[in-house]
This record gives structure tokens, C-alpha cells and sequence, in this order.
């Protein structure tokens, strides 16, 4: 992996709710396990931009949109099911 | 809609209501029916979250009751497609904080103070626990009511009969909401009837009771069951024609005004002609009127009442006489009971013909019949309709002076009752006034005739407890007044004969009269001929004495004896 694909990530959470807070959380922790320096978070609060989440059809919080490799997915939760989450990277890793 | 006057006032402001029903049974169109009644009527511009269906395919399928949704929309009807999408990958806990601030966002936006939650359901199976459900519908909840939001939230109920086999969440919802209404669709005998409920209502009284409602060409329509609410309309003193001249006299003037006359009768003893009859007066005094034919064609009603001189076609003509042929309407009495008052309205009838009413009872509507002919009664009442519907009697059961299939014979005003009587090979139709509430009515029955110059009644032969009609009263009439000529030749006779014996008394009491007068002349001159002749011979016994000269001149005593 000469040039690793950048995985771009969009995570929408609410506030500092719990599960807002454990799905950034987490988001970091695979991000930096399984894609080292090859990928990029953007955090947006529906509180303070819900027209963002309304464009996107966000509307359970925490959202976890993959951006960026094509095809766009969606992971709702805390991101706390390793399964689902590497699923979703590997995924990423088979199309880069 | 029906609603409010079974809650006595609507959905409660600025709390969470909660609709259960089960597939199909109207909670997506109720929800939307609510929304667009704030927006248009209520100045209160609304939210459609919708967790089920897309936006296009509800305004589509709602396009059909002329609500005008595009119009609405976004200013002050705003649609949320909130459905999962399908691809969703789950990972732990979520919730619904996210549509809760684009909610907010849309708010602020178009000012929305009802919110309708479509579909619940279909987010909370998503949640993995039943404590998670519980959460997020608490959530949703206070939301609400912290922004002083009148909500709905739409449920599926499992299965067919909703609530006793209501899923968790949506029981635990049932306790936390304000306003529980279920709607359930069932299918009895092939026809399908649709019953709303009102399971709790904190803070207002309302109705119990299931009440049928009916999806129809204007949306969603309760029938609300006979409530004490005051008439619309005062009772009229007025009498109308009934259209045959000697009925009216019969019933005293006529029917009354906005009262329901019910006409019973078998098959074929003129129950149509004589609605037609009612019609065609109705017509005449320029009330519009509306006539519901379930038994044949308008058009061959028309054809059918020309012979009897019942002319119809002219007021078709000029727009005061509908005819519907409802003979293909099929479905519940309900769907009958909305559809004859959607049409009397848009034609703005004073007079409704319904022919026959018993269509209402047909196989699979006798429970909800009942109910819905009480309900057609007391419409018309409250709108000031007169109602003239026919009932067939089953002739099976014979029920001459029974009571009739849907028990419209004790809430009617007035019944007629239509019978045959067959009687030496003939049959003829009586007509008789079972009842008619405030009128002096005729308690006789009468021969109904029918000819091509009109609709007659004829007052029937009664003699020794024998009722005759048609030929037979005829012949009884007949023979009666030859018996009648006899008497009085017989009489005359008499009279003459009579006269013959008088005048020969007469002439007989003359000529004895006559003897009298000579006897008593007779008499008479006796009396002076013996008179005179004593006088003579008391002369002679003077002249005697004086001749002899004996005794001293005395005259005899008078009066002395001989």
C-alpha cells in the first residue's frame, strides 16, 4: 500500500451526549489502529448544524458516514461492534 | 371530522397522542388529516415525519381526497423523510438526537406547532432493548412537550385486533402519551368495517365506544354515534304533500316537515311509486331533492313511474331531482351512509328518497346496520331533510306488523305499511298508517290504485269483518246498490198501495159521516114530533076540565106527569 487510499470520514454526533461522545471515541481509536495517517474526521454537531444532518438524512445520532473511498455507508451507533466497524474498513482496504 | 365529537374537542394541545392501528387501517391519512386541518384551518403550520413511506408517495396517495397538500407544503406542511435507509450498518447504541435537532431547526424555520410522528415503529426496532426503546420514546416525548408541540405518534399493532396484543414499546407508549386512539379495520362476512377507538384521554371525557369510520372521496370520516347534542334545526309545524292526495288526508295535512317516513312493504306493493310519488310533490314545491335507487336504474325508475303518471324526467331536467343509481355502490353501510350524505349535501337536498334502506342490512352489515340507519335519522333530522325510505319485509318471515330489519321503525316519524291481500284469485294492495307521531291519522285501511292516471286511494268495502278490495269490492258495491234499487221499488209499492187504502178509508169515514148527520136529524125531528104531541095532549086534558067544569080552574102543574 504505496499510496494509501485517504478514507474520509464524516461523523455526526449530538452535543456531548454519551453516545456521541464514545462513538468519536471510538472512531479514533480503529482510525488509528487499522488507517495510520491516512485518514481524515470531520465532526459535526446536529445541534449547532442540523442543516447538515437534514441534507444528509441524519437523523439518528451518532452517524458514522464514510465520505471518501466510493461508495458512501452509513454506520449508526457508538461504533462499539468491532465486527461491523473492521467489516466497513476492510471493505475500504479490498476497493483501495 | 367525527373525532372531536367523540373526545368531546379533538386531540389535546401541546401534548403526545398516540395512534395504534394495524395494517391499513388509516393511521398515516389520520395523522395527515390532522396536520392539514391545523395548517388550513387552525393557522398552525405542522411537521410530517415520516419514518415509513417517502414524501412523494404520501402526498400522492393523499391527493385523492382534495386536500390541496401540494399548496401547503413547505410553508406550512413540511415533510421529513426520515426513513432508515437500507443499507444501514448498526453499531451500538444510537438515538434520536440528530431528527430531534433538524426537528428544531425546521421549527424555527416555518413556526410548526403540531408534529406528526409517522410510523414509529419502524426506527424503534431498530433499538436493541426494550430499555432502549423505552428511552428513546421517553425522549421523544419530553421533546415535545418542552416545545409545547401537539404531537402524534403513529404505531403498528401487532397483529389483527390491536391492543391486546400490543408490542412493549408500544404499551409503555399507551401509558406515557396523554391521548390513545386505535384503529382497527376488521372483516366481517366479507365486508370490511373500520372502528376507531379512543382507549384513554387524560384530562377529557370522550366516547368509549368503538365507532366506525370511513376512508372515503373526502378523507377520513368518524361517525360520530348519537350524542345529546341540541338540534340544529327547530321542528317545523309544516306539513308537505306526500303526494297522493287522499294519504295526506289520511295523515291528517300531510308529512311533517324533516321528519322520516318509513314505508314497509313486500316486493312489488308500490313502495318506489309511492316515494316517487313523494318525489315528484317535492319537486313541485321546488325543494331539491335527491332519490337513491339500490334496487334498479334511475333512469328505469323514471321509465317505471311514467305509468302511474309520476313524471319525473321534467325535474332531472332542470337540475332539482337527482336520481342515483346506488346500485353498484357496494361496501360496508358506513361507506353507504358517507357516500348518500356526501352526494345529498352537494346537491343541497330537502328531500331524500332512500329506496330501499334495507340495502344498509345486506349480508355482513347487521351488526353496524342498525347504528348507521339511527345515524342516517338523526342526520336528517339535525339538517332538516326529509327522509322518505322504503324497507322491503322479508316475505319469508312474514313480518306484516312485525318490525323491520334494521329497527328503523320505531325511530321513524311515520311508517305506512304496504300489504297485499289476495282474495278470490286477485291481488290488491292495501295501504295502512302503522304510526305517524303528531298527526291525527286514519286508522282505516285503504285500497291503493294504481293507474295510468295516477296513484288513488279507494276507500275498501268492510262489511261483516270482511275487508274486499278490487274486483270483489266492486261486485260487493254493485250488487249492493241493486239491492238498494229493489228496496226502494219495493217501497214505492208499498207507498202506493198505502195511498189506495187510505182513500178508500177516507170515503168509507165520508159516508158514515154523512149517515151520522141524518140520524142525528132524525134524531131531532123525533124529539120535537113527541114534544109537540104531549103539548097537544096536555091541551086536551085543559080543554077536558074546562068543559066539565068540576073542579076549580087550576092549571095543570107544569111539567106534571101523564
Amino acid at each position: 500500500m504505496k499510496h494509501p487510499m485517504k478514507h474520509q470520514f464524516r461523523l455526526y454526533v449530538a452535543g456531548g451526549t454519551q453516545n456521541s461522545v464514545d462513538a468519536a471515541n471510538n472512531l479514533a481509536f480503529y482510525c488509528k489502529q487499522n488507517l495510520p495517517a491516512s485518514h481524515e474526521i470531520e465532526l459535526i454537531d446536529v445541534l449547532t448544524r442540523p442543516e447538515l444532518a437534514l441534507a444528509d438524512k441524519v437523523f439518528m445520532t451518532p452517524t458514522l458516514v464514510r465520505m471518501r473511498p466510493r461508495p458512501h455507508l452509513r454506520i449508526v451507533g457508538t461504533l462499539s461492534n468491532a465486527q461491523s466497524m473492521s467489516t466497513m474498513l476492510d471493505l475500504a482496504g479490498a476497493v483501495a | 371530522m367525527g373525532f372531536d365529537g367523540i373526545t368531546h374537542g379533538g386531540l389535546p394541545r401541546a401534548r403526545t397522542s398516540l395512534l395504534v392501528g394495524g395494517p391499513g387501517s388509516g393511521k398515516t391519512l389520520f395523522g395527515l388529516r390532522f396536520l392539514v386541518h391545523g395548517a388550513r384551518e387552525c393557522g398552525e403550520p405542522g411537521i410530517f415525519v415520516a419514518f415509513e413511506e417517502s414524501t412523494e408517495r404520501i402526498i400522492a396517495n393523499a391527493s385523492s381526497f382534495g386536500w390541496g397538500l401540494p399548496g401547503l407544503v413547505p410553508s406550512k406542511l413540511t415533510f421529513l423523510d426520515a426513513r432508515p435507509s437500507p443499507d444501514l450498518v448498526q453499531s451500538g447504541a444510537f438515538d434520536l438526537e440528530g431528527l430531534l435537532a433538524v426537528l428544531k431547526a425546521t421549527i424555527r424555520k416555518t413556526g410548526a406547532r403540531r408534529i406528526v410522528f409517522d410510523a414509529l415503529d419502524i426506527y424503534l426496532v431498530l433499538l436493541p432493548d426494550p430499555v432502549a426503546k423505552r428511552r428513546e420514546v421517553y425522549r421523544l416525548n419530553e421533546w415535545l412537550l418542552a416545545n409545547k408541540l401537539t404531537g402524534l405518534i403513529t404505531a403498528k399493532a401487532d397483529g389483527e385486533e390491536a391492543g391486546a396484543t400490543m408490542s412493549h414499546a408500544s404499551g409503555f407508549m399507551q401509558f406515557m402519551v396523554d391521548c390513545a386512539v386505535m384503529l382497527n379495520h376488521r372483516v366481517s362476512l366479507g365486508v370490511s368495517q373500520r372502528n376507531l377507538r379512543v382507549v384513554k384521554y387524560r384530562g377529557s371525557s370522550f366516547d368509549e365506544n368503538e365507532a366506525p369510520f370511513v376512508i372515503g372521496s373526502t378523507g377520513f370520516d368518524v361517525a360520530i354515534s348519537r350524542t345529546a347534542a341540541p338540534r340544529e334545526k327547530p321542528v317545523s309545524n309544516e306539513r308537505i304533500s306526500s303526494g297522493v292526495k287522499r294519504l295526506d288526508t289520511m295523515l291528517g295535512g300531510g308529512y311533517y316537515k324533516g321528519s322520516s317516513i318509513l314505508i314497509t312493504g313486500f316486493p312489488g306493493t308500490a313502495k318506489t311509486t309511492l316515494s316517487g310519488a313523494f318525489a315528484e310533490a317535492a319537486c313541485k314545491r321546488g325543494e331539491r331533492t335527491i332519490f337513491f335507487s339500490f334496487d334498479s336504474d334511475g333512469n328505469e325508475v323514471i321509465r317505471n313511474l311514467l305509468s302511474v303518471r309520476i313524471r319525473l324526467q321534467r325535474f332531472v331536467d332542470n337540475g332539482l331531482l337527482r336520481m342515483v343509481s346506488a346500485r353498484t355502490i357496494s361496501g360496508s353501510a358506513e361507506t353507504l351512509l358517507v357516500r348518500i350524505k356526501a352526494l345529498a349535501r352537494e346537491h343541497d337536498a330537502h328531500c331524500l328518497v332512500i329506496d330501499p334502506v334495507s340495502t344498509l342490512a345486506k349480508v355482513g352489515n347487521e351488526l353496524t346496520a342498525h347504528g348507521v340507519a339511527e345515524r342516517l335519522i338523526d342526520w336528517t333530522k339535525s339538517d332538516g331533510t326529509t327522509l322518505v325510505c322504503t324497507s322491503l319485509l322479508d316475505e319469508l318471515n312474514g313480518q306484516v306488523d312485525g318490525s323491520t330489519p334494521l329497527q328503523i321503525s320505531t325511530i321513524a316519524d311515520t311508517w305506512i305499511h304496504l300489504n297485499y291481500l289476495v282474495q278470490a284469485g286477485e291481488r290488491n294492495r292495501g295501504l295502512s298508517i302503522l304510526k305517524s307521531r303528531g298527526t291525527a291519522h286514519s286508522n282505516q285501511v285503504r285500497e291503493l290504485i294504481l293507474t295510468d292516471a295516477g296513484v288513488t286511494l279507494a276507500d275498501v268495502y268492510t262489511a261483516g269483518g270482511e275487508v274486499l278490495m278490487g274486483t270483489m269490492r266492486w261486485e260487493k258495491e254493485s250488487s249492493e246498490r241493486i239491492a238498494n234499487e229493489v228496496a226502494n221499488v219495493a217501497g214505492k209499492l208499498k207507498r202506493v198501495s198505502l195511498d189506495a187504502e187510505e182513500a178508500v178509508l177516507e170515503v168509507r169515514a165520508k159516508s158514515l159521516r154523512t149517515e151520522l148527520i141524518a140520524k142525528q136529524v132524525e134524531k131531532t125531528l123525533l124529539t120535537r114530533t113527541s114534544q109537540s104531541r104531549r103539548g097537544d095532549l096536555s091541551l086536551g086534558h085543559l080543554r077536558m076540565r074546562q068543559l066539565r067544569r068540576g073542579d076549580a080552574a087550576r092549571p095543570p102543574a107544569k111539567g106534571a106527569k101523564l
